[in-house]
């Protein structure tokens, strides 16, 4: 079995590393714009199945660090500081710091009080985010330039941006893999697959999730710093609980708890609302049911087309 | 090894326990018998720490741990099996084992290292499987054992924290004639080297493994004494009512 995940991976892979040349030949660089995007909001994905999927911690605000992510690039760019070696680790280490203060309080509770009160506190920053005129409220700021990595990488050029995109997600897939398949991954899942079990045998779940949750929410905020440079215009939106529901939608999708879901929701999620967005105005109508249908036939998501069910 | 006094624990107005004192000796194989609803459930889980008492008092190894919550009485060698089989169903007979292992070997925050497959976690898990005879269904997902098997695998999770104090709650409950004396000869193996509290309903069992009986009814011990002397006891054949000792 592992031997096809393999494969399937270099394939899809080395499909995405031959997608600029390709778009550029044939005059579509709008692609390369889309699957940038799909490839940055993957990686929130990612991280999201790492509490959500493993974890067993259904978070409805993980927009939340999408926004803190893209925000410090913004108001740091605002204060005249663009050097993506900052601007990237501080959108990091911020977003971490608030995932840990989220993390610290909402772990506390579990069921559907941890989705609301997780709805809550990013409630919270969608809301500070449109009152603070000074970085501009309700419409959003324009990012004065992108993170400058001098004599590194111009993300300038969509193409360098893209293989960034890119080589980020491949990295996110391989972290998450790897804290999985460690000891502290393992319990983890195994404390969403028996708490009480978990707790008999001597482990306090709590400081284990609230790392797990911290580590999701740093990664999230690698996403939304990427996102910043992607757009060059940050909204408050990137903080709904829309914004959120998105993310959750793609790990569901592709499959919770497993190494591909994430990635595979990311992209069918989008290229479909892609589709059908080009079809009609009013493709919600189309999405919505194909979402429930997908779900519903699809009950350990996409990858579970290709893997066998795994613990 | 572990000293219970006056542990009351109520749920509205009825009293699970009423005043327990209770005694376990070192390298003895203490067993709790008594009628449904006795309280012999509620009593456990306060030994093991699930449950807070309202007042009493537990101490276990010399040191108080009536307010200790249940992850810190297992790291001190406190370790209890489930009545209703509680396992990691997504998990193989190993991953189970090997998780009980890594819970009592320092902390887990090791991000990286491959947990599957760490010689340090594996060769005690695997061990322990051999121990209770599941060596050879290693592999096989909890889910999917034989329901004996998991209660087998109960016993070789709390075997596997390296106990000093082995709870077991009705580790026969639900088992075949077959099953039990295949559980009855694990734990005769096990008590030669473990210190046991056995909660049973198997009549059979208690009386071929325990060394001391205690008897529970409406939250109280009414009686703590060798299983010879149990079985003469009048206020126990009277709880017992119409079930032969």
């Amino acid at each position: 079995m592992l031997s096809k995940r393999i494969f399937l991976w270099i394939f899809f892979v080395a499909l995405l590393a031959a997608l600029p040349p390709f778009v550029l030949a044939i005059g579509q660089p709008f692609y390369l714009d889309l699957v940038r995007r799909i490839m940055i909001l993957a990686i929130a994905a990612i991280s999201l199945n790492l509490i959500l999927g493993y974890g067993g911690l259904v978070s409805f605000g993980h927009a939340a660090y999408l926004g803190i992510g893209a925000y410090t690039v913004g108001i740091m760019g605002f204060y005249g500081l663009t050097s993506g070696w900052l601007q990237w680790p501080v959108a990091i280490g911020a977003s971490a710091l608030v995932a840990l203060a989220i993390g610290a309080v909402s772990i506390r509770t579990s069921g559907i009080y941890f989705i609301m009160i997780t709805l809550a506190f990013t409630q919270m920053l969608y809301y500070l985010g449109i009152s603070i005129a000074e970085f501009g409220g309700d419409d959003g700021m324009r990012l004065k330039s992108r993170s400058q990595f001098p004599g590194l990488i111009d993300l300038g050029d969509p193409v360098a941006f893209y293989y960034v995109a890119l080589g980020l997600m491949l990295l996110s897939v391989f972290v998450v893999f790897k804290i999985v398949n460690s000891r502290f991954g393992m319990v983890l899942r195994a404390s969403k697959s028996n708490e009480a079990r978990s707790r008999a045998i001597g482990f306090s779940p709590y400081p284990y999730r609230l790392a797990a949750f911290v580590i999701a929410g740093a990664m999230c905020g690698l996403a939304g710093a990427l996102y910043a440079n992607h757009t060059n215009y940050i909204t408050p939106g990137l903080m709904s609980w829309q914004q959120s529901g998105d993310i959750m939608f793609m790990v569901i999708l592709g499959g919770m708890a497993t190494t591909a879901g994430p990635v595979l929701g990311a992209f069918v999620l989008l290229l479909v609302e892609d589709q059908l967005a080009g079809w009609t105005q009013h493709w919600q109508v189309i999405f919505g049911p194909l979402l429930v249908l997908s779900v519903i036939f699809f009950r350990r998501g996409l990858a579970g087309i290709f893997t066998k069910p795994d613990a | 090894m572990l000293e219970v006094r006056a542990l009351t624990k109520c749920f509205g107005a009825l009293r699970a326990c009423d005043g327990i004192d209770f005694d376990v000796r070192e390298g003895e194989t203490h067993a709790v018998i008594g009628p449904n609803g006795a309280g012999k459930t509620t009593f456990i889980s306060q030994l093991a720490g699930m449950l807070r008492p309202d007042s009493g008092r537990i101490s276990f190894a010399g040191e108080d741990i009536t307010s200790l919550p249940a992850p810190k009485r297992a790291r001190k060698g406190l370790a209890r099996s489930f009545q209703i089989t509680s396992v990691y169903p997504e998990f193989s007979a190993l991953d189970n084992v090997a998780l009980a292992v890594q819970a009592h070997s320092g902390h887990s925050f090791r991000f990286w290292r491959t947990a599957r497959g760490d010689p340090a976690l594996v060769e005690p898990a695997e061990r322990v499987l051999e121990d209770v005879g599941l060596l050879q269904r290693k592999t096989i997902l909890a889910a999917n054992l034989a329901h004996g098997e998991q209660r087998q695998l109960e016993v070789a999770m709390a075997l596997a924290t390296e106990p000093r104090l082995l709870l077991l709650d009705e580790p026969m409950a639900g088992m075949g004639i077959e099953e039990s004396q295949r559980m009855i000869a694990l734990l005769s193996r096990l008590k030669q080297r473990k210190t046991i509290i056995l909660v049973e309903h198997d009549m059979d069992a208690v009386f071929r493994l325990a060394d001391r009986i205690s008897v529970l009814v409406y939250g109280r011990v009414i009686a703590t004494d060798s299983p010879e002397k149990i079985k003469l006891n009048e206020e126990v054949r009277k709880a017992y009512l119409g079930e032969d000792l």
